[in-house]
């Protein structure tokens, strides 16, 4: 609910689009979003701070002490805003890490210029499809990233983070969508000529397996 | 103040400070060394001109018109943007062009200005009157401008890289670009990078032994300090840089799996290099920036610098942790959680000495009296630009914002950000500073400020809603965006924007031309300055000071100290034996060591760069036997080269002050000559240090495909590699020597471990194109190879100096050179042998 009513002033606010990263439609792209606020507002208060302290600067001489400038605010209100930051990216990050919870996985193949995917179907047997993806609404889903020829970049900005898709390695990203809807994608590291063109669609479903392979698409993006 | 505790060889130099010589008439002494000092008339005398401030103002120049080549790519690039359909570029010369902008920002730009501004302020500040070795700088010049061209000339034909400017592999490698496009990368900026190790060999060797006498490193104007860290950063920093583009140059042309997962390569290899140079890059950048800040800053403010001793901790802080944090530009590869959190942790850290910085300048600010001049504009739009990018970046180092801004218009906001906030207005500021250093004018009115805010405007128009861009999830390098029209109007903005700020950069470079031809005679000193540079005649001569200064002449202003050093006080007036001559004095406290004899104009530099060019442009061809041959012009001039450090006539001490006689530099202990190769040799050691780095990545990190078994002969490996080490540790005994027999000796051990290479392990190495195991042996085969065929060399070139009968008991000639490259090689040997036998068992 607080994320509705969060993207819709959002979205007043001229931050929606399919790929915004400021338009959130899962926990983990929110959890991201709230910390850039965050980071916004507190960069905002330093950057008038700093401006202000220059602008002083502006006027008679003074007589100052050294170390409140070098060690006082340099040192010690620095690393004060960094630790603090820096806590509060190692807790977003925990919370928005792939773990062993036997969450869905799908295959996320990339290649010179598209994307395969594999799903496990109803009856365990591997579905492929390309150009767009499949994965439940409300839980979270492993994506496993790989490549076929150069390094890409797998990447959904209202579900989740992006993670490289590099050959000879498999990388894995968690995302959840929050409800059923289609959701862009795209390749995100530049990958020769057809990289602009790399762009695939995210499906998530309601039921999950879907009753039919390959399912309905469903129309209209979220 | 007197030094009690002076050593016998020091004490004849004086304790505190030098006495006075006796006042000459300026104008003769002027005439006297401008005519040793002068460069050859017309085009000859560029090309074999070796003068500091010749070759320092030529390096800016030239990467101004760089810059502006790359500014003209920028403005292509937000003119394709501008639409969501583009259809001004195709995508493969759009490709090209980014490639080609990011890559002369950074290595034909920045870089090159950087090392244009050291070289050609730093004597000037550290009262000296050359860099340490004045052929090494035109070299570098030619080097720079020859692999310029090559780029450019590349672009020109439709043949420029297209890769990006970081040229991730595989997409770089032979099988996703073929043809020429990634070689023109590869050679060119290897080639261009020549001058940076050049350039940063002789920074740091002139900052510790040129100093004035008295000058102690302790009390050295900041910039030199903040000029010593980037030197010591390019030392280390780009040999990652080469021996990756080595690698990845070898894969395309030989087929050597470096980097290939199919065969027990990795294309992460090529991050993890290529990051290990990119961000200390980053650094290496900004602090000559925020050396001239340091410098301007209180000049403007009519003060002294607040918190020196904080201010230098912060650089060798930088220093330090730029090598920590490559790996932030890799949060999205797949890196271990734990990995990931340290690598956060210290790329946030870095920001704590930058904030150091920062404070320090503001509080500078607060404790003198800020006056308006047009520099001082150009550091305020510093510190609104700078700030923000730093924030930025702070953000970026966060991992799961990272994840999702990395690879957007975000990232692209906050490098320009960081690179134009940290470098181009700290730059602007210090153009508009040393300029009247330059022509010897005042500059007209007006046009300078117009210019700053012109681009001031026009970078956070066109950068500002760029961050907007990126978060709303476009991309970095596309070239079109049909379905995402909520990205049109951003992308105009930045693109009308984009195009003010190209205007600002043409005014700004207006008020350049202005002031050099309709400028007035600008007075001397005319910012009132405490450094040295300002305390000559204007513009500065080609020998910078009529006679050295010394522990007097610090600190004082500048135009008293100009009098009395035009009129032969200082140290070693004049050039009475018309030869080029500076003080060389002791690292710490800048006591009087000895005198350096410099080279005179040369077009050996010239040749040398050519032919090296030669070679580059064979290998481009892909002709590599003639390019193998095109070798041996390359050593003939190095041995020529090292020819022309020979004395000429006998050489008597020199009398630099009444009663203090110095020996030449031919006769001294640690000549500058030696200094310099040992910061030549850290740059070696860190360039082995990569191939290390390379050879456990791929044994341990890498999960590709096991190497084929190893049809080694065993046997025949274990006596070639003892008869190598043998003859490596006999090569460092007989280097100590002293006698020409031991010089012959050391010559034989050096050639009996090559050929015991050649003949007893090269012909049964396993095939390097079957998997990266194998190609990295043979890589660093050719890399012990080259180095005894170097020490073999410099075994020879002592032999021959006894010949000539130029070593004698005062003269050592290049045994203490051949010393320490022979402790290099067998040491870089004896390593790559036991890295070999750890790798095989670990297999």
């Amino acid at each position: 609910m607080r994320c509705r009513i969060l993207s819709a002033t959002l979205l007043l606010a001229g931050c929606g689009g399919p790929l915004s990263t400021l338009a959130p439609s899962g926990p983990v792209a929110a959890e991201i979003a709230w910390l850039w606020w965050a980071m916004l507002a507190g960069a905002g208060v330093i950057t008038l701070f700093v401006l202000g302290l220059l602008a002083l600067a502006f006027g008679r001489p003074r007589e100052t002490s050294t170390r409140r400038w070098t060690h006082g605010l340099g040192l010690w209100f620095s690393l004060g805003v960094l630790t603090l930051l820096l806590g509060a990216g190692l807790v977003v990050g925990e919370r928005i890490l792939p773990r062993d919870d036997g969450a869905v996985t799908v295959r996320a193949h990339a290649f010179q210029w598209g994307w395969s995917f594999t799903h496990e179907g109803a009856d365990g047997a591997p579905v492929e499809s390309a150009g767009l993806m499949h994965i439940p609404a409300g839980q979270p889903v492993d994506i496993l990233i790989t490549s076929e020829d150069v390094i890409h970049s797998f990447w959904v900005p209202r579900l989740a983070g992006k993670m490289d898709a590099i050959p000879g390695r498999t990388n894995r990203l968690r995302l959840i969508a929050d409800s059923p809807g289609v959701y862009a994608g795209l390749c995100a590291e530049f990958c020769g000529r057809g990289h602009a063109g790399m762009r695939f669609d995210v499906q998530a479903h309601a039921d999950w397996p879907p009753e039919n392979w390959p399912p309905e698409p469903e129309r209209g993006r979220q | 103040m007197t030094d009690t505790t002076a050593s016998p060889s020091e004490a004849q130099a004086a304790p505190a400070d030098l006495p006075r010589n006796p006042p000459q008439r300026a104008l003769p002494l002027n005439r006297e060394l401008a005519g040793v000092w002068a460069n050859d008339r017309g085009i000859w005398g560029q090309i074999t001109s070796v003068s500091h401030t010749t070759l320092g103002l030529r390096f800016m120049a030239t990467a101004l018109v760089f810059f502006a080549i790359g500014g003209i790519l920028a403005m292509l690039i937000r003119a394709q943007l501008a639409t969501p359909d583009g259809a001004f570029l195709d995508t493969e010369l759009y490709n090209q062009i980014f490639t080609m902008h990011g890559s002369i920002m950074m290595f034909l730009f920045a870089i090159p200005m950087l090392e244009g501004l050291g070289i050609w302020l730093l004597p000037k500040m550290l009262g000296t009157r050359d860099m340490a070795f004045p052929r090494l700088t035109a070299l570098g010049y030619w080097c720079y401008l020859f692999g310029g061209l090559i780029m450019l000339t590349a672009l020109l034909f439709g043949v420029a890289p297209r890769d990006g400017w970081f040229m991730y592999t595989p997409l770089s490698s032979s099988a996703y670009s073929p043809g020429i496009n990634a070689d023109v990368w590869l050679l060119g900026v290897t080639f261009v990078e020549i001058s940076a190790v050049a350039a940063a060999v002789e920074i740091t060797v002139t900052i510790l032994r040129q100093r004035a006498p008295g000058m102690k490193l302790t009390e050295m104007p900041l910039f030199a300090w903040y000029m010593l860290g980037t030197s010591a950063m390019m030392l280390v920093g780009f040999p990652p840089l080469i021996a990756a583009s080595v690698l990845l140059e070898l894969e395309r042309a030989f087929d050597w799996p470096f980097f290939d997962p199919l065969r027990g390569g990795d294309p992460l290899l090529w991050q993890h290099l290529f990051w290990l140079f990119g961000h200390p890059e980053v650094y290496i950048i900004f602090l000559p920036a925020a050396g001239a800040l340091s410098t301007i800053i209180p000049v403007m403010c009519r003060t002294r610098i607040l918190g020196y001793g904080a201010i230098v901790a912060a650089v060798l802080g930088l220093v330090f942790l730029s090598f920590g944090l490559w790996v932030h530009h890799m949060f999205t590869v797949g890196i271990p959680h734990m990995a990931l959190a340290f690598f956060s942790a210290a790329s946030v850290l870095v920001a704590v000495p930058t904030a150091v910085q920062v404070f320090a300048w503001i509080g500078t600010m607060w404790k003198g009296r800020p006056e308006l001049h047009l520099p001082m504009y150009h550091i305020l739009g510093f510190f609104l630009t700078f700030v923000l990018g730093g924030l930025t970046g702070v953000m970026l180092a966060i991992v799961p914002f990272n994840w999702q801004a990395h690879d957007t218009a975000f990232v692209t906001a906050h490098l320009h950000y960081v690179l134009i906030g940290g470098f181009v207005f700290p730059m602007m500021a210090a153009i508009t500073y040393w300029m009247p250093l330059v022509t010897g004018k005042a500059r007209v009115r007006g046009v300078g400020e117009a210019a700053f805010w012109v681009i001031l405007i026009g970078f956070h128009g066109t950068f500002f809603v760029m961050h907007l861009t990126g978060l709303l999830g476009m991309p970095r390098r596309i070239d079109v965006y049909p379905d995402n029209p909520e990205w049109i109007w951003l992308n105009l903005t930045s693109s009308f924007f984009g195009f003010v700020m190209t205007i600002g950069f043409a005014m700004f470079a207006l008020d350049m031309l202005l002031q050099v031809t309709l400028g007035t005679r600008a007075r001397r000193d005319p910012w009132r300055a405490p450094t040295l540079d300002w305390a000559m005649p204007l513009p500065a001569p080609s020998f910078n000071f009529s006679s050295l200064p010394t522990a007097r002449h610090l600190d004082r202003p500048a135009s008293e100290v100009m009098l009395e050093l035009a009129c032969g006080d200082g140290a070693l007036p004049g050039a009475p034996r018309g030869q080029r001559e500076f003080l060389v004095t002791s690292v710490g406290a800048a006591r009087p060591d000895h005198v350096a004899h410099l080279p005179g104009n040369t077009s050996l530099p010239f040749a040398l760069s050519s032919s090296i060019g030669v070679f580059v442009l064979l290998v481009l061809w892909q002709l590599y036997l003639l390019a193998g041959m095109a070798l041996v012009p390359v050593a003939v001039l190095i041995w020529v080269w090292g020819r022309g450090l020979a004395p000429r006539g006998p050489l008597q001490p020199i009398e630099i002050a009444p009663g203090v006689t110095l020996p030449v530099h031919h006769q001294a202990r640690q000549s500058l000559g030696q200094s310099g190769l040992v910061a030549f040799l850290v740059a070696n050691a860190a360039l082995f240090a990569s191939v290390l780095f390379g050879l456990a990545f791929l044994s341990v990190v890498t999960q590709g495909p096991a190497p084929p078994p190893a049809m080694i002969d065993t046997s025949r490996i274990a006596w070639a590699t003892g008869l190598i080490a043998g003859a490596q540790l006999l090569g460092m005994a007989l280097s100590r020597g002293g006698a020409p027999v031991w010089a012959a000796l050391g010559l034989c051990a050096n050639a009996v471990a090559l050929i015991a290479l050649l003949a007893g392990i090269v012909p049964v190495l396993d095939d390097p194109t079957a998997h990266a195991r194998d190609a990295l042996r043979a890589a660093m085969a050719a890399y012990v190879g080259l180095h005894l065929l170097v020490a073999c060399g410099m075994a020879a070139f002592v032999l021959d100096q006894y010949r000539r009968g130029e070593i004698t008991e005062q003269i050592r000639g290049a045994w203490a050179p051949w010393r320490l490259w022979q402790d290099f090689t067998s040491i870089t040997t004896l390593v790559t042998i036991l890295a070999l036998i750890a790798q095989k068992g670990g297999a």
